[in-house]
Protein backbone atom coordinates (compact mmCIF):
# COMPACT_ATOMS: atom_id res chain seq x y z
CA UNK A 1 0.00 0.00 0.00
CA UNK A 2 1.57 3.47 -1.22
CA UNK A 3 0.12 5.76 2.20
CA UNK A 4 0.29 5.20 5.83
CA UNK A 5 -1.96 6.42 8.53
CA UNK A 6 0.10 8.09 10.87
CA UNK A 7 -1.29 10.60 12.90
CA UNK A 8 -4.31 12.00 11.00
CA UNK A 9 -6.99 10.98 13.10
CA UNK A 10 -8.95 14.21 15.06
CA UNK A 11 -9.02 13.91 18.60
CA UNK A 12 -13.16 15.17 18.47
CA UNK A 13 -16.02 13.55 16.38
CA UNK A 14 -17.70 17.07 16.34
CA UNK A 15 -16.09 20.21 15.24
CA UNK A 16 -17.84 22.72 18.04
CA UNK A 17 -15.85 25.22 18.39
CA UNK A 18 -12.09 26.22 18.35
CA UNK A 19 -12.30 25.99 22.53
CA UNK A 20 -12.94 22.09 22.17
CA UNK A 21 -9.69 20.78 19.88
CA UNK A 22 -6.64 20.82 20.14
CA UNK A 23 -3.31 22.34 18.38
CA UNK A 24 -2.91 19.24 16.80
CA UNK A 25 -6.04 18.92 15.28
CA UNK A 26 -5.26 22.51 13.72
CA UNK A 27 -2.14 21.40 12.16
CA UNK A 28 -3.92 18.52 10.94
CA UNK A 29 -6.68 20.00 9.56
CA UNK A 30 -4.57 22.96 7.87
CA UNK A 31 -1.51 20.51 6.43
CA UNK A 32 -4.93 18.25 5.25
CA UNK A 33 -6.20 21.67 3.72
CA UNK A 34 -2.84 21.93 1.68
CA UNK A 35 -3.73 18.80 -0.22
CA UNK A 36 -7.39 19.76 -0.97
CA UNK A 37 -6.18 23.56 -2.38
CA UNK A 38 -4.18 21.72 -5.08
CA UNK A 39 -7.20 19.34 -5.57
CA UNK A 40 -9.38 22.19 -5.86
CA UNK A 41 -7.25 23.99 -8.36
CA UNK A 42 -6.85 20.75 -10.82
CA UNK A 43 -8.97 20.62 -13.83
CA UNK A 44 -11.65 18.37 -12.56
CA UNK A 45 -12.08 20.02 -9.19
CA UNK A 46 -13.92 16.70 -7.66
CA UNK A 47 -12.41 13.58 -5.47
CA UNK A 48 -15.24 10.47 -4.77
CA UNK A 49 -14.21 10.50 -0.81
CA UNK A 50 -17.11 11.03 0.51
CA UNK A 51 -19.97 9.41 -2.08
CA UNK A 52 -21.39 7.33 0.36
CA UNK A 53 -21.65 10.47 3.05
CA UNK A 54 -25.07 12.60 3.33
CA UNK A 55 -24.81 15.91 5.04
CA UNK A 56 -27.76 18.23 5.70
CA UNK A 57 -26.42 22.27 5.90
CA UNK A 58 -28.98 23.34 8.60
CA UNK A 59 -29.30 26.93 8.58
CA UNK A 60 -30.68 28.91 11.19
CA UNK A 61 -29.92 32.27 10.21
CA UNK A 62 -28.90 34.21 7.17
CA UNK A 63 -25.54 32.95 5.62
CA UNK A 64 -24.72 33.20 1.93
CA UNK A 65 -20.92 33.03 1.77
CA UNK A 66 -20.55 30.17 4.71
CA UNK A 67 -23.21 27.98 2.98
CA UNK A 68 -21.70 28.47 -0.25
CA UNK A 69 -18.48 27.54 0.72
CA UNK A 70 -19.61 24.10 2.82
CA UNK A 71 -21.42 23.25 0.02
CA UNK A 72 -19.07 23.81 -2.50
CA UNK A 73 -16.71 21.65 -0.23
CA UNK A 74 -19.31 19.28 -0.07
CA UNK A 75 -19.71 18.93 -3.89
CA UNK A 76 -15.88 18.82 -4.31
CA UNK A 77 -15.91 16.18 -1.89
CA UNK A 78 -19.01 13.98 -4.01
CA UNK A 79 -21.40 13.94 -0.39
CA UNK A 80 -24.91 13.63 -1.05
CA UNK A 81 -26.42 17.16 -0.19
CA UNK A 82 -29.65 18.32 1.89
CA UNK A 83 -30.24 21.70 2.46
CA UNK A 84 -32.34 23.08 5.26
CA UNK A 85 -32.98 27.06 6.02
CA UNK A 86 -35.36 28.23 9.03
CA UNK A 87 -36.97 30.74 6.61
CA UNK A 88 -38.35 27.94 4.90
CA UNK A 89 -39.08 24.94 7.78
CA UNK A 90 -41.22 23.96 10.09
CA UNK A 91 -39.31 25.47 12.91
CA UNK A 92 -41.45 28.40 11.84
CA UNK A 93 -44.24 26.41 13.25
CA UNK A 94 -43.39 25.32 16.62
CA UNK A 95 -40.84 22.17 16.21
CA UNK A 96 -37.85 22.20 18.51
CA UNK A 97 -34.34 22.20 17.38
CA UNK A 98 -34.17 18.29 18.42
CA UNK A 99 -37.47 17.12 16.80
CA UNK A 100 -36.10 18.93 13.06
CA UNK A 101 -32.63 17.56 14.07
CA UNK A 102 -34.29 14.20 14.40
CA UNK A 103 -36.62 14.15 11.80
CA UNK A 104 -33.60 15.19 9.12
CA UNK A 105 -31.31 12.02 10.75
CA UNK A 106 -34.30 10.05 10.13
CA UNK A 107 -33.34 10.11 6.48
CA UNK A 108 -30.09 8.91 7.17
CA UNK A 109 -28.26 11.49 7.31
CA UNK A 110 -24.45 11.48 8.57
CA UNK A 111 -23.20 14.48 9.10
CA UNK A 112 -24.67 17.65 10.25
CA UNK A 113 -23.25 21.80 9.28
CA UNK A 114 -25.21 24.25 10.79
CA UNK A 115 -25.56 27.59 11.78
CA UNK A 116 -27.89 28.46 14.86
CA UNK A 117 -28.59 31.67 16.30
CA UNK A 118 -28.30 30.58 20.34
CA UNK A 119 -24.73 29.99 21.37
CA UNK A 120 -24.12 26.77 22.42
CA UNK A 121 -26.93 25.03 20.00
CA UNK A 122 -24.37 22.36 18.67
CA UNK A 123 -23.64 21.52 21.62
CA UNK A 124 -26.94 20.53 23.34
CA UNK A 125 -27.29 18.57 19.89
CA UNK A 126 -24.08 16.42 20.00
CA UNK A 127 -25.45 15.18 23.40
CA UNK A 128 -28.66 14.32 21.46
CA UNK A 129 -27.71 12.67 18.20
CA UNK A 130 -25.40 10.31 16.81
CA UNK A 131 -23.75 12.05 13.76
CA UNK A 132 -21.04 14.14 13.09
CA UNK A 133 -21.67 18.01 14.12
CA UNK A 134 -19.79 20.89 12.44
CA UNK A 135 -20.88 24.40 13.69
CA UNK A 136 -21.23 27.09 10.94
CA UNK A 137 -21.61 29.75 13.66
CA UNK A 138 -23.65 29.92 16.50
CA UNK A 139 -24.68 33.67 17.91
CA UNK A 140 -22.09 35.18 19.07
CA UNK A 141 -20.09 32.39 20.34
CA UNK A 142 -18.00 30.47 17.64
CA UNK A 143 -17.53 30.01 14.37
CA UNK A 144 -14.85 27.60 13.84
CA UNK A 145 -14.03 27.06 10.24
CA UNK A 146 -13.30 30.81 9.90
CA UNK A 147 -10.71 30.62 12.31
CA UNK A 148 -9.39 27.73 10.56
CA UNK A 149 -9.12 29.51 6.78
CA UNK A 150 -7.93 32.83 8.80
CA UNK A 151 -4.88 30.74 10.28
CA UNK A 152 -4.46 29.10 7.17
CA UNK A 153 -4.12 32.03 5.09
CA UNK A 154 -1.91 33.56 7.74
CA UNK A 155 0.27 30.66 7.48
CA UNK A 156 0.59 30.67 3.76
CA UNK A 157 1.88 34.02 4.15
CA UNK A 158 3.92 34.12 6.64
CA UNK A 159 4.76 30.52 8.20
CA UNK A 160 4.84 29.39 11.57
CA UNK A 161 2.26 31.75 13.82
CA UNK A 162 4.32 31.68 16.80
CA UNK A 163 5.58 34.71 18.01
CA UNK A 164 3.77 36.56 15.23
CA UNK A 165 1.19 39.67 16.00
CA UNK A 166 -1.71 39.36 15.10
CA UNK A 167 -4.24 42.25 15.34
CA UNK A 168 -8.41 41.84 15.72
CA UNK A 169 -10.36 45.54 14.80
CA UNK A 170 -13.88 46.21 15.41
CA UNK A 171 -16.77 44.72 17.23
CA UNK A 172 -15.15 41.90 18.93
CA UNK A 173 -18.30 42.17 21.28
CA UNK A 174 -20.32 40.71 18.78
CA UNK A 175 -18.28 38.45 16.39
CA UNK A 176 -17.94 34.79 16.71
CA UNK A 177 -14.97 35.12 14.30
CA UNK A 178 -13.30 37.24 17.11
CA UNK A 179 -13.26 34.41 19.61
CA UNK A 180 -12.64 31.68 17.18
CA UNK A 181 -9.44 33.47 15.95
CA UNK A 182 -8.47 34.45 19.50
CA UNK A 183 -8.76 30.59 20.81
CA UNK A 184 -7.50 29.42 16.92
CA UNK A 185 -4.16 31.98 17.03
CA UNK A 186 -3.55 31.71 20.95
CA UNK A 187 -3.30 27.54 19.83
CA UNK A 188 -0.87 28.52 17.40
CA UNK A 189 1.08 30.66 19.64
CA UNK A 190 0.87 33.95 18.14
CA UNK A 191 0.72 37.11 20.21
CA UNK A 192 -3.29 38.72 19.89
CA UNK A 193 -4.16 42.08 20.19
CA UNK A 194 -7.66 43.61 19.45
CA UNK A 195 -8.49 46.99 18.80
CA UNK A 196 -12.14 48.49 18.79
CA UNK A 197 -14.40 50.96 20.82
CA UNK A 198 -14.00 50.35 24.75
CA UNK A 199 -17.90 49.75 24.20
CA UNK A 200 -17.31 46.70 21.72
CA UNK A 201 -14.54 45.02 23.49
CA UNK A 202 -15.99 42.73 26.22
CA UNK A 203 -13.99 42.52 29.41
CA UNK A 204 -13.13 38.71 29.62
CA UNK A 205 -9.98 39.20 26.92
CA UNK A 206 -7.55 39.79 29.65
CA UNK A 207 -8.12 35.76 30.46
CA UNK A 208 -7.00 35.28 26.65
CA UNK A 209 -4.39 36.26 27.19
CA UNK A 210 -5.06 38.86 24.78
CA UNK A 211 -3.82 42.80 24.69
CA UNK A 212 -6.24 45.83 23.82
CA UNK A 213 -5.09 48.88 22.02
CA UNK A 214 -7.42 51.64 21.78
CA UNK A 215 -5.17 53.84 19.31
CA UNK A 216 -5.50 52.07 15.74
CA UNK A 217 -2.16 53.58 14.08
CA UNK A 218 -0.60 52.03 17.11
CA UNK A 219 -2.06 48.59 16.89
CA UNK A 220 -1.02 49.05 12.95
CA UNK A 221 2.64 49.82 13.76
CA UNK A 222 2.61 46.42 16.37
CA UNK A 223 1.34 43.55 13.78
CA UNK A 224 2.49 41.44 11.16
CA UNK A 225 -1.50 40.71 10.17
CA UNK A 226 -4.69 42.84 10.99
CA UNK A 227 -8.20 41.18 10.84
CA UNK A 228 -10.77 43.72 10.32
CA UNK A 229 -14.36 42.59 11.51
CA UNK A 230 -17.77 44.18 10.49
CA UNK A 231 -19.35 46.06 12.86
CA UNK A 232 -22.49 43.77 13.19
CA UNK A 233 -25.27 46.52 13.28
CA UNK A 234 -28.08 43.88 13.45
CA UNK A 235 -26.67 41.86 16.59
CA UNK A 236 -26.71 45.50 18.46
CA UNK A 237 -30.20 45.68 20.60
CA UNK A 238 -28.59 49.32 21.84
CA UNK A 239 -26.20 52.12 20.70
CA UNK A 240 -22.46 50.77 21.22
CA UNK A 241 -21.12 53.52 19.15
CA UNK A 242 -22.16 57.19 18.21
CA UNK A 243 -22.39 57.06 14.36
CA UNK A 244 -21.34 54.25 12.33
CA UNK A 245 -19.51 58.05 10.59
CA UNK A 246 -17.35 58.30 13.70
CA UNK A 247 -16.78 54.50 14.12
CA UNK A 248 -14.88 54.84 10.17
CA UNK A 249 -12.90 57.87 11.33
CA UNK A 250 -11.46 56.45 14.52
CA UNK A 251 -11.03 52.60 13.74
CA UNK A 252 -11.53 52.68 9.89
CA UNK A 253 -8.86 51.31 8.17
CA UNK A 254 -7.29 53.23 4.68
CA UNK A 255 -4.71 52.41 2.64
CA UNK A 256 -2.42 55.32 3.71
CA UNK A 257 -2.47 54.52 7.24
CA UNK A 258 -0.93 50.97 6.39
CA UNK A 259 1.68 52.75 3.63
CA UNK A 260 2.49 54.61 6.90
CA UNK A 261 3.39 51.97 8.70
CA UNK A 262 6.41 51.75 5.66
CA UNK A 263 5.88 47.29 6.42
CA UNK A 264 4.40 44.64 5.10
CA UNK A 265 1.12 44.20 6.62
CA UNK A 266 -1.15 41.55 5.35
CA UNK A 267 -5.13 42.73 5.67
CA UNK A 268 -7.59 40.27 6.15
CA UNK A 269 -11.59 40.61 6.63
CA UNK A 270 -13.88 37.46 6.73
CA UNK A 271 -16.72 39.60 4.69
CA UNK A 272 -19.22 40.94 4.29
CA UNK A 273 -17.23 43.97 3.66
CA UNK A 274 -19.04 47.17 4.50
CA UNK A 275 -16.59 49.28 2.30
CA UNK A 276 -15.73 53.01 3.58
CA UNK A 277 -16.70 51.69 7.15
CA UNK A 278 -14.19 49.51 8.77
CA UNK A 279 -12.57 49.38 5.90
CA UNK A 280 -11.34 51.52 2.30
CA UNK A 281 -12.12 50.35 -0.86
CA UNK A 282 -8.38 51.08 -1.78
CA UNK A 283 -6.89 49.37 0.92
CA UNK A 284 -9.63 45.87 0.50
CA UNK A 285 -8.50 45.92 -3.37
CA UNK A 286 -4.63 46.49 -3.07
CA UNK A 287 -1.94 44.23 -2.87
CA UNK A 288 -2.01 44.14 1.32
CA UNK A 289 -5.12 42.46 1.02
CA UNK A 290 -5.44 38.57 0.85
CA UNK A 291 -9.27 38.14 1.50
CA UNK A 292 -9.55 36.57 -1.78
CA UNK A 293 -7.19 33.75 -0.83
CA UNK A 294 -9.23 33.74 2.73
CA UNK A 295 -12.55 32.99 0.30
CA UNK A 296 -10.45 30.07 -1.47
CA UNK A 297 -8.70 28.75 1.20
CA UNK A 298 -12.73 28.86 3.19
CA UNK A 299 -13.81 25.62 0.76
CA UNK A 300 -10.05 24.05 0.99
CA UNK A 301 -10.05 24.48 4.85
CA UNK A 302 -13.61 22.86 4.56
CA UNK A 303 -12.95 19.95 2.57
CA UNK A 304 -10.48 19.14 5.29
CA UNK A 305 -12.76 19.20 8.09
CA UNK A 306 -15.58 17.28 6.62
CA UNK A 307 -13.05 14.61 5.21
CA UNK A 308 -11.46 14.49 8.58
CA UNK A 309 -14.65 14.13 10.78
CA UNK A 310 -16.47 12.17 8.39
CA UNK A 311 -12.96 9.31 8.41
CA UNK A 312 -14.58 8.75 12.04
CA UNK A 313 -18.14 6.92 12.53
CA UNK B 1 9.75 -9.34 14.89
CA UNK B 2 10.22 -12.38 12.69
CA UNK B 3 13.08 -12.50 10.34
CA UNK B 4 12.66 -11.45 6.88
CA UNK B 5 14.01 -12.96 3.89
CA UNK B 6 16.30 -10.83 0.98
CA UNK B 7 14.11 -11.28 -2.24
CA UNK B 8 16.03 -9.02 -4.39
CA UNK B 9 19.59 -7.59 -3.68
CA UNK B 10 20.89 -4.51 -4.03
CA UNK B 11 22.89 -5.61 -7.39
CA UNK B 12 20.03 -7.43 -8.58
CA UNK B 13 17.71 -4.54 -8.11
CA UNK B 14 19.78 -2.08 -10.16
CA UNK B 15 19.41 -4.45 -12.71
CA UNK B 16 15.97 -4.94 -12.63
CA UNK B 17 15.78 -1.26 -12.74
CA UNK B 18 17.89 -1.06 -15.94
CA UNK B 19 15.83 -3.49 -17.49
CA UNK B 20 12.61 -1.20 -16.57
CA UNK B 21 13.86 1.41 -18.22
CA UNK B 22 14.61 -0.35 -21.27
CA UNK B 23 11.33 -1.69 -21.01
CA UNK B 24 9.77 1.37 -21.32
CA UNK B 25 11.56 2.58 -24.12
CA UNK B 26 10.52 -0.08 -25.87
CA UNK B 27 6.84 -0.43 -25.11
CA UNK B 28 6.83 3.23 -26.04
CA UNK B 29 9.29 3.18 -29.03
CA UNK B 30 6.79 4.90 -31.78
CA UNK B 31 4.77 6.99 -29.82
CA UNK B 32 5.09 10.80 -30.03
CA UNK B 33 4.82 11.35 -26.30
CA UNK B 34 4.11 9.56 -22.99
CA UNK B 35 3.39 9.99 -19.50
CA UNK B 36 5.21 8.68 -16.58
CA UNK B 37 3.21 8.67 -13.33
CA UNK B 38 3.92 7.14 -9.97
CA UNK B 39 1.65 6.53 -7.01
CA UNK B 40 2.45 8.58 -3.70
CA UNK B 41 4.22 8.08 -2.00
CA UNK B 42 6.23 4.83 -1.76
CA UNK B 43 5.34 4.33 -6.10
CA UNK B 44 7.07 7.12 -6.11
CA UNK B 45 10.34 6.37 -4.63
CA UNK B 46 10.94 3.82 -6.89
CA UNK B 47 9.41 5.65 -10.21
CA UNK B 48 12.37 7.87 -9.52
CA UNK B 49 14.80 5.45 -9.26
CA UNK B 50 13.47 4.24 -13.06
CA UNK B 51 12.63 7.28 -14.97
CA UNK B 52 16.18 8.50 -13.86
CA UNK B 53 17.52 5.16 -16.00
CA UNK B 54 14.80 6.07 -18.31
CA UNK B 55 16.07 9.77 -19.49
CA UNK B 56 19.86 8.37 -19.43
CA UNK B 57 18.78 5.77 -22.27
CA UNK B 58 20.01 6.96 -25.94
CA UNK B 59 16.93 8.32 -28.32
CA UNK B 60 14.59 8.44 -26.01
CA UNK B 61 10.65 10.27 -26.78
CA UNK B 62 9.50 12.78 -24.71
CA UNK B 63 8.55 12.42 -21.57
CA UNK B 64 6.59 14.22 -18.78
CA UNK B 65 7.02 13.14 -15.09
CA UNK B 66 4.47 13.63 -12.29
CA UNK B 67 3.23 11.83 -9.21
CA UNK B 68 -0.30 11.24 -8.08
CA UNK B 69 -1.19 10.67 -4.57
CA UNK B 70 -4.64 8.62 -4.50
CA UNK B 71 -5.75 8.94 -0.66
CA UNK B 72 -8.82 10.81 -1.67
CA UNK B 73 -9.89 7.90 -4.42
CA UNK B 74 -9.03 4.99 -2.18
CA UNK B 75 -12.36 2.75 -1.27
CA UNK B 76 -11.67 1.92 2.49
CA UNK B 77 -12.23 5.21 3.61
CA UNK B 78 -14.63 5.13 6.73
CA UNK B 79 -13.48 1.64 6.87
CA UNK B 80 -10.54 2.29 8.57
CA UNK B 81 -9.52 3.12 12.45
CA UNK B 82 -8.06 6.51 10.96
CA UNK B 83 -7.88 8.20 8.05
CA UNK B 84 -4.77 8.24 5.80
CA UNK B 85 -2.09 10.43 5.27
CA UNK B 86 -2.03 12.69 1.62
CA UNK B 87 1.43 13.17 0.25
CA UNK B 88 0.24 15.38 -2.39
CA UNK B 89 -0.51 15.43 -6.38
CA UNK B 90 2.24 16.90 -8.21
CA UNK B 91 0.53 16.28 -12.11
CA UNK B 92 1.62 19.66 -13.93
CA UNK B 93 0.32 18.92 -17.23
CA UNK B 94 -2.70 16.79 -18.91
CA UNK B 95 -2.76 12.95 -19.86
CA UNK B 96 -5.91 13.45 -22.57
CA UNK B 97 -4.79 11.37 -25.18
CA UNK B 98 -1.17 10.39 -24.09
CA UNK B 99 -0.16 6.80 -23.07
CA UNK B 100 0.46 6.46 -19.55
CA UNK B 101 2.83 4.38 -17.71
CA UNK B 102 1.47 3.93 -14.13
CA UNK B 103 4.14 2.99 -11.17
CA UNK B 104 3.99 1.67 -8.28
CA UNK B 105 6.02 -0.56 -5.80
CA UNK B 106 4.34 -3.57 -5.16
CA UNK B 107 1.16 -5.08 -6.67
CA UNK B 108 -1.26 -7.21 -4.73
CA UNK B 109 -4.65 -6.45 -3.98
CA UNK B 110 -4.77 -4.78 -7.00
CA UNK B 111 -7.12 -1.65 -5.25
CA UNK B 112 -4.11 0.71 -4.92
CA UNK B 113 -4.39 0.88 -9.50
CA UNK B 114 -7.49 0.49 -9.53
CA UNK B 115 -8.02 4.31 -6.82
CA UNK B 116 -4.81 5.04 -9.39
CA UNK B 117 -6.92 4.85 -12.29
CA UNK B 118 -9.53 6.49 -11.06
CA UNK B 119 -7.41 9.65 -10.27
CA UNK B 120 -5.95 9.44 -13.32
CA UNK B 121 -8.98 9.98 -15.11
CA UNK B 122 -9.69 13.02 -13.08
CA UNK B 123 -6.79 14.73 -15.58
CA UNK B 124 -8.00 13.93 -18.98
CA UNK B 125 -8.66 10.68 -20.96
CA UNK B 126 -5.69 8.55 -21.58
CA UNK B 127 -4.96 6.91 -24.64
CA UNK B 128 -3.73 3.66 -22.95
CA UNK B 129 -2.53 2.86 -19.34
CA UNK B 130 0.05 0.34 -18.59
CA UNK B 131 1.20 -0.43 -15.47
CA UNK B 132 4.41 -1.05 -14.45
CA UNK B 133 5.51 -2.45 -11.05
CA UNK B 134 8.56 -3.86 -8.77
CA UNK B 135 7.06 -6.87 -7.11
CA UNK B 136 4.21 -8.39 -8.57
CA UNK B 137 2.03 -10.63 -5.91
CA UNK B 138 0.42 -12.84 -7.71
CA UNK B 139 -1.88 -14.39 -5.56
CA UNK B 140 -5.00 -12.61 -3.30
CA UNK B 141 -5.92 -10.11 -6.35
CA UNK B 142 -9.14 -8.53 -5.49
CA UNK B 143 -9.23 -6.95 -8.95
CA UNK B 144 -8.59 -8.19 -12.80
CA UNK B 145 -5.45 -6.01 -13.10
CA UNK B 146 -2.10 -7.11 -13.54
CA UNK B 147 1.52 -5.45 -14.89
CA UNK B 148 2.81 -4.70 -17.95
CA UNK B 149 6.43 -4.61 -16.78
CA UNK B 150 7.63 -6.14 -13.75
CA UNK B 151 10.61 -6.43 -11.75
CA UNK B 152 10.00 -9.54 -9.76
CA UNK B 153 7.02 -11.86 -9.19
CA UNK B 154 7.01 -13.81 -5.93
CA UNK B 155 4.20 -16.27 -4.82
CA UNK B 156 3.50 -15.32 -1.10
CA UNK B 157 0.79 -16.20 1.32
CA UNK B 158 -1.55 -13.44 2.75
CA UNK B 159 -0.26 -12.75 5.68
CA UNK B 160 2.99 -12.14 4.36
CA UNK B 161 4.45 -8.35 3.42
CA UNK B 162 7.19 -7.08 1.18
CA UNK B 163 9.17 -3.97 1.81
CA UNK B 164 11.41 -2.03 -0.41
CA UNK B 165 13.94 -0.34 1.32
CA UNK B 166 15.08 2.93 -1.03
CA UNK B 167 18.55 3.62 0.27
CA UNK B 168 19.27 7.57 0.54
CA UNK B 169 22.99 6.76 -0.30
CA UNK B 170 22.06 4.33 -3.10
CA UNK B 171 24.64 1.70 -2.03
CA UNK B 172 21.92 -0.87 -0.08
CA UNK B 173 18.76 -0.69 -1.94
CA UNK B 174 17.03 -3.91 -1.59
CA UNK B 175 13.73 -6.21 -1.26
CA UNK B 176 12.42 -7.98 1.68
CA UNK B 177 9.45 -10.52 2.21
CA UNK B 178 8.38 -10.65 5.49
CA UNK B 179 6.26 -13.98 6.94
CA UNK B 180 4.23 -11.79 8.45
CA UNK B 181 3.06 -7.83 9.25
CA UNK B 182 6.03 -5.81 10.19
Amino acid sequence: MSTSSSGTQLSTKHLLGIKYITTEDIIKICKMATEFKEVINRPIKKVPSLRDVTIANVFFENSTRTRVSFELAERRLSADIVNFSASSSSVNKGETLLDTVNNILAMKVDMVVMRHPAPGAHHFLAQHIDANIINAGDGTHEHPTQALLDAFSMMEKIGDLRGKNILIVGDVLHSRVALSNIYCLKKLGANVKVCGPPTLIPPFLKELGVEVEYDIKKALKWCHVANVLRIQLERQDIKYIPSIREYSQYFGINKKMVDDVNKDIIIMHPGPINRGVEISSDLADSGYSIILDQVENGVAVRMAVLYLLAAIK
Amino acid sequence: MEQGRIILTHDRLLLTLERLALSIAESSAGEKGICIIGIQEKGAFFSDQVVTRYQNLPQVIPFEYGKIDITFYRDDFRRRESPLKAYGTDMPFLVEGKKVILIDDVLYTGRTIHAAMAALLDFGRPASIELMCLVDRRFNRHFPIQADHVGITIDSVEEAYVKVHWDPKAKNHHVILYPGKV
